[in-house]
């Protein structure tokens, strides 16, 4: 995207490297949007000509995102954000399993975002369901012979994040896909995060279901999709009207869908471009940090992670006490234990990989984007090892 | 008063100080905060998450997620940074287990003291430091002066019905130095019309009084939750000796006490004394009630010396009571000795008795007993 909005954000004394959490709206994905809003503004599902014009802009948007995902059209359902397409993901390919076949078991990962593992903890609170977790290596990743080793004949689903957003760590997707495949077991994966830099391909891949949201990748807040290949058993979460065939009931929301179309299909156009620019910041940033400061470690894995992901955890110190020095620094960073309510726990996430509390509660993710210079790494880096210290000093 | 403003620049070239104001969600801390930003101070909202009993998560009130959201729209209104700090472990430690001993001992002890001392000004004002400040800054009722030697001194507020120097007489220079009160001259309905003009949404909210940690100010379950032994009934005595019931654990009594005794006599009765080696209550007259004297330790001088001899001064012992004229002799491992002018009836250990000069708050320390031997 255009550098420059990201640069009038910063100018704020803000710089911002908290990209996997969000990131701003593309000019141009807006600008792609725009016209949905009061020109084109008709319900997709209507007859007349607005209600075409509509429909012509949605059915763009799917083939899409169709072709970006390698898959028909009619295997995109879209949602409101990628949270949502979790839950209708296991939710739905859950009960459908239950109603079908008597399914009663779901194999997740220890790494997987809340709104995979919190939906998974309730179909097993309300419908009975047993969720096993898959155990992880000291990176946080999932090895596909262990996933080989748990399925049953009444395994429902298996969910297992692509990159995780705390640690970046990538799983091997295409392996675990391809056991469940041999299985025939439903396989989801939280693409979330992974869509705005790693190839996403539901074929080569061999998964079920892959759940986006826009603004991971410059597109809007407010708008996900969930890739189904065809013939996955699935039941609506949400239920109205026919829309999104029967999946997804609700009037579409068509600027958003359009924005989400748009900026994901910038995001794997330029994604080279943009992990070549990023992935040595990134390094760069990695190396400096480990080697300057104390106690330090970096979380995940060293090589298979996502390009512009770096995280880390230094012994001994408050992580949002750290986010708090450095916000009043200038920068917006986040960790593992964010919490604005001052009551930090360890994330699950970070416990999976083995490490104890006192490592755990200091953690510090650094996220970079379109808008990161090679200036701001180096005025974090200029900062950082001197708030560590400072906050060592205190206890 | 301390002209801060002058460290204040915004005229000149230098930055404007950085003060952290230590907020609640309550009218007193959010119109400081606003009045901060208005003299054009560099201002950081902060909230300390404290801890609250197992089982009433998020009930501390002074942190309730309603009082938190409250303040980060004050914050947001502002248009300061806030940030929630984690303070549970040590409130606990500190506060929480002072609270708990004190009563377990059979006194009456109050934690907001501790909490001023190792929470507020050592635990943030740390924390406020690390972060660039210059400053502290409370909500609370104290004006600071600076006399002519340099050194810094805490008045009464100017509204008398709120002035809270008897809970900052725990501080001392090195804090003080930090300090800002940006209350100290106001009257609280002065602060509620500032909170309006302000436009600040809890304006016309009410305050409760109860300890933060007490969820809904029910002190007697709560020792009984967490100190067990505290249930120990014993006699409740006359002077003579006479048994005239029975109480059921003396740390649910506090000295003058006069209601919820269960005993009914011609005149009314009051607790006189606590009798802690017996575990017997003693009860009497008004008449027998009172004391003209008191020894307190763990004394903390303002100016972080001791007056050279014994010297006239007003004498609170409650948060809420009226000062007493006194004489307080300075004794040696931070003790003293108070004799009043005339009795007073609720000299309550495990309060603080806190020394005035006129405006002057000079000090205080902690009531270890009505009756020095």
């Amino acid at each position: 995207m255009s550098r420059q909005s990201v640069r009038d954000m910063n100018r704020s004394h803000k710089i911002y490297l908290d990209y996997a959490a969000t990131t701003p709206v593309d000019p141009r994905v807006i600008d792609a949007m725009l016209p949905y809003f009061g020109q084109v503004f008709g319900n997709p599902s209507s007859v007349h000509r607005l209600g075409q014009q509509s429909e012509a802009a949605l059915e763009t948007a799917r083939e899409t995102v169709a072709q970006l995902l390698n898959c028909q059209p009619n295997e995109i359902v879209f949602t409101s954000c990628g949270t949502e397409s979790d839950n209708l993901a296991l939710r739905g390919v859950a009960l459908a399993a239950r109603r079908d076949r008597g399914a009663q078991h779901i194999l997740i990962s220890p790494v997987e975002h809340h709104a995979v593992s919190n939906t998974a903890a309730q179909l097993a609170e309300l419908h009975g369901f047993e969720v096993e977790m898959l155990p992880v290596d000291a990176n946080g990743m999932v090895h596909p012979n262990e996933v080989a080793g748990r399925l049953r004949p009444n395994t429902a689903v298996v969910s297992v994040i692509y990159a995780n957003n705390e640690i970046g760590t990538i799983n091997p997707l295409a392996e675990i896909g391809e056991i469940c495949a041999e299985h025939g077991v439903p396989f989801h994966t939280d693409a979330v995060q992974a869509a705005a830099y790693l190839e996403v391909d539901g074929e080569k891949q061999h998964v079920n279901l892959m759940s986006i949201g826009a603004h991971k990748f410059y597109g809007p807040k407010g708008v996900g999709a969930l890739f189904i290949r065809q013939g996955t058993a699935i039941l609506p979460i949400q239920t109205g009207g026919g829309q999104e065939f029967g999946l997804r009931a609700g009037t579409h929301n068509i600027p958003y869908i359009v924005g989400l179309a748009e900026a994901f299909r910038l995001a794997q156009q330029e994604r080279v471009t943009r992990i070549e620019r990023l992935q040595p910041l990134r390094d760069h940033l990695i190396g400096q940090v480990l080697e300057e400061i104390p106690h330090s470690r970096l979380t995940g894995h060293p090589t298979l992670r996502l390009p512009n992901h770096a995280s880390f955890v230094f012994a001994g110190i408050d992580g949002n006490a750290l986010l708090m020095m450095l916000d009043v620094e200038g920068f917006a960073c986040s960790s593992g234990s964010a919490c604005k309510t001052g009551d930090p726990e360890p994330s699950e996430v970070l416990t999976a990989l083995g490490l104890s509390r006192a490592w755990a509660l200091g953690s510090l993710r650094i996220t970079l984007g379109e808008g990161t210079t090679a200036d701001h790494v180096e005025e974090l880096l200029r900062v950082l090892p001197r708030l560590v210290a400072n906050l060592r000093k205190i206890h | 008063m301390v002209n801060r403003n002058s460290l204040n620049s915004t005229t000149g070239n230098e930055l404007p100080a950085r003060v952290v104001v230590a907020m609640s969600g309550g009218v007193d801390s959010s119109v400081a905060a606003a009045l901060l930003v208005s003299q054009g101070y560099e201002v950081i909202g902060m909230m300390l998450r404290l801890w609250s009993e197992p089982g009433g998560e998020s009930s501390n009130r002074c942190c309730t997620p309603d009082a938190m959201a409250l303040a980060r729209r004050v914050a947001a209104r502002l248009d300061i940074p806030f940030y929630a700090i984690d303070a549970q472990e040590i409130f606990n430690q500190t506060v929480v287990q002072f609270f708990l001993n004190g009563y377990a001992q059979g006194i009456t002890p109050n934690p907001c003291l501790v909490c001023n001392r190792q929470i507020r000004w050592d635990f943030l004002l740390k924390r406020a430091l690390a972060l660039g400040a210059q400053f502290l800054a409370t909500g609370h009722y104290v004006r600071l002066h600076r006399d002519g030697n340099g050194k810094l001194q805490i008045l009464r507020a100017l509204d008398q019905s709120k002035d809270q120097s008897y809970i900052l007489h725990v501080l001392g220079q090195e804090q003080l130095a930090h300090a800002l009160f940006p209350l100290g001259e106001f009257t609280k309905p002065q602060v509620r019309q500032l909170a309006r003009e302000f436009d600040l949404p809890m304006a016309e909210r009410s305050e409760s009084q109860d300890l933060c940690f007490l969820g809904n100010g029910d002190t007697r379950g709560f020792l009984e939750r967490n100190i067990p032994q505290v249930k120990n009934p014993g006699p409740i005595l006359n002077r003579k000796g006479e048994i005239l019931g029975e109480h059921k654990g003396l740390a649910f009594y506090t000295i003058g006490q006069r209601k919820g005794l269960g005993i009914t006599a011609p005149l009314p009765l009051y607790v006189l004394e606590k009798d802690l080696l017996q575990n017997s209550l003693i009860i009497g007259t008004q008449e027998e009630l009172g004391w003209n004297e008191l020894l307190a330790a763990g004394v903390n001088w303002i100016s972080g010396e001791p007056p050279a001899g014994p010297f006239r001064a007003q004498v609170k012992i409650r948060y809420k009571s009226l000062e007493a004229p006194a004489i307080v002799t300075p004794l040696d491992q931070g003790q003293v000795y108070v004799k009043f002018d005339y009795p007073l009836r609720d000299i309550t250990p495990g309060q603080a008795a806190v020394f005035y000069a006129g405006e002057f708050c000079l000090g205080g320390g902690i009531i270890k007993n009505n009756q020095p031997q």
